[in-house]
């Protein structure tokens, strides 16, 4: 490809990038220029390592606030036009402050370790799980009809609670969380903010009504029962039949188009 | 739910405007989203403005407006700005191609879209000042049964149901009645078919929907639920090509097969609910 305009040479003396190799190293991505590799492709990793880290939460490697963000606005983009059902869980390890204070923080981070892991595992390849800060976690699942999203997150729920997460050579901890959730309002573009305050109440209900447990706002619901959508749809039954009998009653075609001979069955 | 999209529930600084629906206001609705039903809003208006009638469109779906796009205008002052206090009422409301007068969303309405007391006395308070303007006022309404819809078909004084012949159209429309006979006490939706296969095939799927109704619906004896069958809107190239070209079929086409069928619908509409034009 031409460049649009005069491309400098980029000479990587001249750019500070120690920071930015070293924040690539912390995070075990060490990025080192080969041998015979152009600055320009070596620059374009290190701008990539960035982005990669840019997203993720360095205690857990899940996805981070940002990542969530960006991942509820393309949702919202579908939703909006397909009616597809997308259900956003905000979960919250309960008491979390007390495993903190009684082992002590680095007990606190295994423990967030470990439910990080657990969600991460409890979820199919295409949902995204995050933490969306301190003791919060948020789990995103496109494709998720109303009737089976409480079963995804009582069994996140009960997956939880029946970790033993080891803090120290002795001791095992047991955490619970409270999951709050509400699906993108179908056919109409909301804004990430409303969503994440909907579940964020649900969340809410959840903490008040005693912890360790799922509340989902549900979906206004368009029921329309087994019996009712079967009367609904007589005539279009009814109008196969007619089909069915007119295309009985006409010779049929054979390949040429021209009718052909019936023979009585 | 609550009472939030009941015409008469009472937020109490509401109490001084109408509590009746206002007269002339015709919600046109729909169960499921992309049924044509904004389609059928601005060409409805186009044709009830040929009729001599003097017509304003109110985008009131605020979370997925459309109307900008069908008519292919896409002004500087919107509802958005008369909500934000940024511009009056009367800057917002733009002519149309189709001879009419539109009051667009803007895309900042996304906002407005969860209903809170003052969004709610905001639209109250615009809608009942255009309405002693006009001589019938179509609210094009988002999809579904949300409170911003429901609130919006409250306000009329007479629904426009806008469905298709699939199934998955039948069942929201249904379910969309059903909430309309439960929550506002509606007796009468009248009904459109878009997308009519056959002629005739639109009153059949009325028939069947008032059955179901009549078969499921518990009303109060004096009260039954009427579904009025309005017409039917056939199936026609012509519809997809002026909806690419964003132009009005009433405009480009209005002798083709859908074209007639939307000025009948404007004659019904004219015969059952809108005065004549002195």
């Amino acid at each position: 490809m031409a460049p649009l305009t005069l491309s400098p040479q980029i000479d990587l003396q001249d750019l500070q990038l120690d920071d930015a190799r070293a924040l690539l190293k912390h995070d075990a991505k060490e990025i080192q220029q080969e041998a015979e590799e152009s600055p320009t492709g070596y620059l374009q990793r290190v701008i990539d390592g960035l982005c990669e880290i840019s997203l993720k939460d360095p205690l857990t490697g899940l996805g981070n606030r940002r990542h969530l963000r960006s991942i509820l606005e393309r949702s919202i983009e579908t939703v909006a036009r397909s009616g597809e059902s997308v259900l956003l869980l905000l979960l919250d390890i309960d008491h979390f402050k007390s495993i903190n204070d009684t082992y002590g923080h680095q007990a606190g981070d295994q423990v967030l370790q470990a439910i990080a892991n657990c969600l991460a595992d409890c979820v199919r390849p295409m949902d995204t799980v995050v933490r969306y800060g301190g003791e919060e976690f948020a789990v995103i699942l496109p494709h998720c009809p109303p009737l089976f999203g409480r079963a995804v997150a009582e069994r996140i729920r009960q997956t939880v609670a029946s970790l033993s997460i080891p803090v120290s050579p002795l001791i095992n901890v047991q955490a619970t969380i409270s999951i709050g959730g509400a699906y993108a309002p179908e056919w109409v573009r909301s804004t990430a903010d409303l969503w994440i305050e909907r579940a964020d109440q649900q969340l809410y209900r959840a903490k008040s009504s005693g912890r360790n447990q799922v509340c989902l706002d549900q979906p206004r619901e368009l029921s329309v029962s087994a019996e009712e959508k079967g009367l609904l749809f007589a005539h279009i039954a009814t109008e196969e039949a007619t089909m069915i009998r007119n295309l009985s009653g006409d010779a049929p075609l054979d390949l040429q188009g021209n009718a052909t001979k019936r023979v009585n069955a | 739910m609550n009472d939030v999209m009941s015409p008469t529930a009472g937020h109490p600084s509401t109490a001084k405007l109408p509590l009746k629906p206002l007269g002339k206001v015709i919600a046109v609705t729909s169960g499921k989203g992309g049924v044509g039903k904004t389609f059928v809003s601005a060409n409805l208006a186009a044709a009830l403005a040929k009729r001599g009638h003097k017509v304003l469109v109110l985008d009131a779906d605020l979370g997925l407006a459309n109307l900008d796009v069908v008519l292919n205008l896409y002004p500087k002052t919107t509802l958005h700005d008369v909500f934000t206090g940024k511009a009056k009422l009367e800057d917002a409301i733009l002519p149309a191609p189709g001879g009419f007068s539109v009051l667009l969303a803007g895309s900042g309405m996304v906002e407005y879209s969860r209903l809170t007391p003052e969004v709610r006395d905001e639209f109250l308070r615009i809608i009942s000042s255009l309405v002693p303007h006009y001589d019938v006022v179509l609210l094009d309404t988002g999809a579904g049964i949300s409170d911003v819809v429901l609130f919006a078909v409250s306000l009329a004084s007479e629904v426009l149901m806008v469905a298709t012949p699939e199934p998955t159209s039948l069942t929201d429309a249904y379910a969309t009645i059903k909430v309309l006979v439960g929550q506002q006490q509606r007796q009468i939706v009248r009904v459109v078919v878009n997308q009519a296969s056959r002629p005739g095939s639109g009153l059949t799927i009325t028939n069947q929907l008032q059955q179901v109704l009549d078969r499921f619906v518990v009303t109060e004896p004096d009260r039954p639920i009427r579904l009025i069958h309005m017409g039917d809107i056939p199936v026609d190239p012509e519809v997809r090509q002026a909806i690419m070209r964003r132009q009005l079929l009433m405009q480009t086409t209005p002798g083709c097969p859908a074209g007639v069928a939307i000025s009948q619908l404007a004659r019904k509409l004219e015969e059952s609910v809108i005065p004549k034009p002195a």
